[in-house]
Formats: structure tokens, sequence, C-alpha cells
């Protein structure tokens, strides 16, 4: 990707033919990338059990979570080639997950910060 | 990169020619792509939120009726969820790889992707049938016939007496039907757009068979990727959420 990165970010239009023709196709992900974010993910599995077994109070839930989310980012960034698409997808996807922490966050501040106790 | 530029140097069609697969309020094929990903990427957000909803939902009431979300999470056994999730990332690594034969325009093993995935799928469905059936049997399936026993008495149940449970008094153990309405809503939903997906790689592997998204156009088949990794990254959410966080409580 990175002898592309020399052409301007911005226009699609003054894009080379070269470059052109590489978004026809598809950016195409080496194999060798995608097994080696499979075996993390696989890695990251037994990690996460293996965890649930080590007893850590307050911090299982959150151990599990983070483990999940470092494998719910290697699988948007590279199984679904966030990382090599456009700068339209990149935001998008940032936006969305943005709004969703914000939806989860405000809910979540709503429910704690009311009926004190009484739940 | 090296192996896209030959591809590149092997293409004919350069310039203004027009591809059958280009539809004609595209004034380019890249601008086609661009617009087509980022529409099923909007897809994929409405979906997230979605299933935020409910996951919204288990966490507030994982925190109301915490004794019961504990005792009730421990009837799920680890063994079975870990292996969905084996199975799960698999299809979703034969998935990309699928994408990845397209690319390079292998109908052969583009074909044997696709049926490992169709496969895979099926698998996770049924560990999932297996996971349910034991609930059906100890009426833990929320309705006219939900059972607390396992939860009012917890040495009579297995599951229950290997987690060390206490009794739970009998308000704290009803809502335990809570735990497990959300544990089917939400697997359940996550199992009904596993057998959409499988249905759309049935066709999509008939299709390819007749040398379809191997002709350099292969859109259909990385977006329907994008929607099966979707579909793996709820079950990687759904699985420490309900499986695993509240094993020592």
């Amino acid at each position: 990707m990175s002898e592309h990165n020399q052409n301007n970010n911005g226009g699609h239009d003054e894009k080379s033919g070269f470059e052109h023709h590489d978004e026809l196709e598809g950016h195409i992900v080496s194999p060798k990338i995608y097994l080696l974010i499979f075996s993390v993910l696989l890695v990251c599995t037994a990690l996460t059990v293996a965890a649930s077994y080590v007893e850590m109070g307050p911090f299982n839930p959150i151990v599990a979570l983070a483990i999940a989310v470092l494998k719910a980012t290697l699988v948007i960034l590279f199984f679904m080639h966030v990382k090599y698409s456009p700068k339209l997808t990149k935001l998008a996807v940032g936006a969305g997950i943005f709004t969703f922490l914000v939806l989860i966050f405000m809910t979540l501040a709503d429910y704690i910060s009311r009926a004190w106790g009484r739940w | 990169m090296s192996d896209s530029s030959t591809l590149v140097q092997t293409d004919a069609h350069a310039g203004h020619a027009h591809p059958p697969y280009q539809r004609h309020h595209f004034e380019t094929m890249e601008q086609q792509v661009d617009a087509t990903g980022f529409a099923m990427w909007l897809f994929l957000l409405t979906e997230i939120m979605f299933f935020g909803g409910m996951f919204t939902a288990y966490l507030i009431y994982r925190n109301w009726y915490y004794p019961a979300f504990v005792a009730a999470s421990h009837q799920l056994s680890i063994f079975w969820g870990t292996l969905n999730t084996g199975v799960l990332i698999t299809s979703s690594f034969t998935m990309a790889m699928g994408v990845y034969f397209a690319q390079m325009r292998n109908k052969g093993k583009l074909v044997l992707c696709l049926v490992l995935t169709f496969i895979l799928g099926l698998a996770f469905l049924g560990i999932k049938t297996i996971e349910y059936k034991e609930k059906f049997e100890k009426h833990h399936v929320p309705g006219a016939h939900y059972s607390l026993q396992s939860f009012l008495n917890p040495d009579s149940d297995e599951a229950a007496k290997a987690a060390n449970d206490k009794p739970l008094p009998l308000d704290m153990a009803r809502h335990t039907e809570i735990y497990f309405s959300l544990y089917f809503a939400m697997t359940g939903m996550h199992a009904l757009h596993m057998i959409i997906g499988i249905c759309i790689l049935g066709f999509m592997i008939v299709k390819a068979n007749r040398g379809a998204y191997t002709g350099g156009h292969v859109s259909f088949v990385e977006y329907f990727g994008l929607y099966w990794h979707f579909v793996d990254i709820i079950w990687i959410f759904l699985f420490p959420l309900l499986y695993l966080i509240s094993r020592h409580q």
C-alpha cells in the first residue's frame, strides 16, 4: 500500500490508472496476513477462556471485554479490509462505532444516576 | 502488492471500456466500488445498532439482577462455547481466503473456501442446537414451563453444583428467566443471521461454480464476506458476556 500513498489522498479522480485498477479488484491482502490474524484470534480466544478461570474480581469482565475488543478490531481492520479501504469507509466505520458508544454510555449513565439503591 | 500489479498489467480493459457489471449510473468502476462498499457498511452499522440495543439491555439487567445472572450463566457450557468460537473464527478465515481466491480468479479454490465456510457455519448451528436442546430438557427456556429448580436447589443440578452456587431467594431466582430471555434473543438473532448467511453461501457456491466472481468483479463475495465477519464479531462479544464473565461470583 505504501507505494500508493504518494498519490494525493483526496480526489479520487486524480488517481493514476494503476491505482484505479487496483481499486477495481479490491485491495488484495496476502494469505499470510489472513493466516497471522487467524492465529492471533485463536490465541486470544484461548487467552480469554483461560482468563475466565482466574479470579480477578471486577477485572474479569474488563479483561474479557478488552480481549473481545482487540479481536473485533483485528477482524474489522484485516478480514473486513478497513485498513485498506477508502477514507469514506474508514470515516463511516469510525463514526458508526463512535455513535454506538455514545448511545451505550448515555444509556448506562442514565440508569446508574437514577433510582439510587432501588435496583 | 506485487500480486496486484501483475494482475494490472495482464488485464486488458483499461481506460473507458465499460465492463458489463458496471451500472450505468456510475461514472467509473471505482466510483461504483466505493459507493457500494459504503452502502454495505451503512447496512452493517444499522445491524450493530440493532444488536447494540440487546447488549445494552443485557448490561443493565445484569447490574440489576446480578446474582440471578451469575447463577444462570453457570448453566452454559464453556466447552461448547469455546468450540463454537473456534468454529466461527475458522469460518471467518476461510471466508477471507475465499475473497482472496476470487481476487486471484481461482475458481476451484474459491468454491472450496465457500464450501468450507458453508460447512463450518452449519457446524456452528449444530453445536448451538446441542446447547439449546439441553436448555429445553432442563426447562430453562422462558415461558410457561420455565423451572427454577437449578437456582432454588443448586445441589440438584450438576452445573450449578460444579460452580458452587448457593440457593437463590425465590424473587431473585425468578429473574434468571430474564437472563435466558436475553440469551435466547441474542444467540437466536445471531443464529438467524447465520442461517441467512448460510443460505446466501449456498447460492454463491452454485454461482461461483459457474464461474461468477472470478472474472474480475469480486464485489458480491467481498460484501458477503463483510456480512459474515460482522456476524463473527457479534459472537466475539456474545461469548465472553454470556459464558465467561461470571465464572467466579
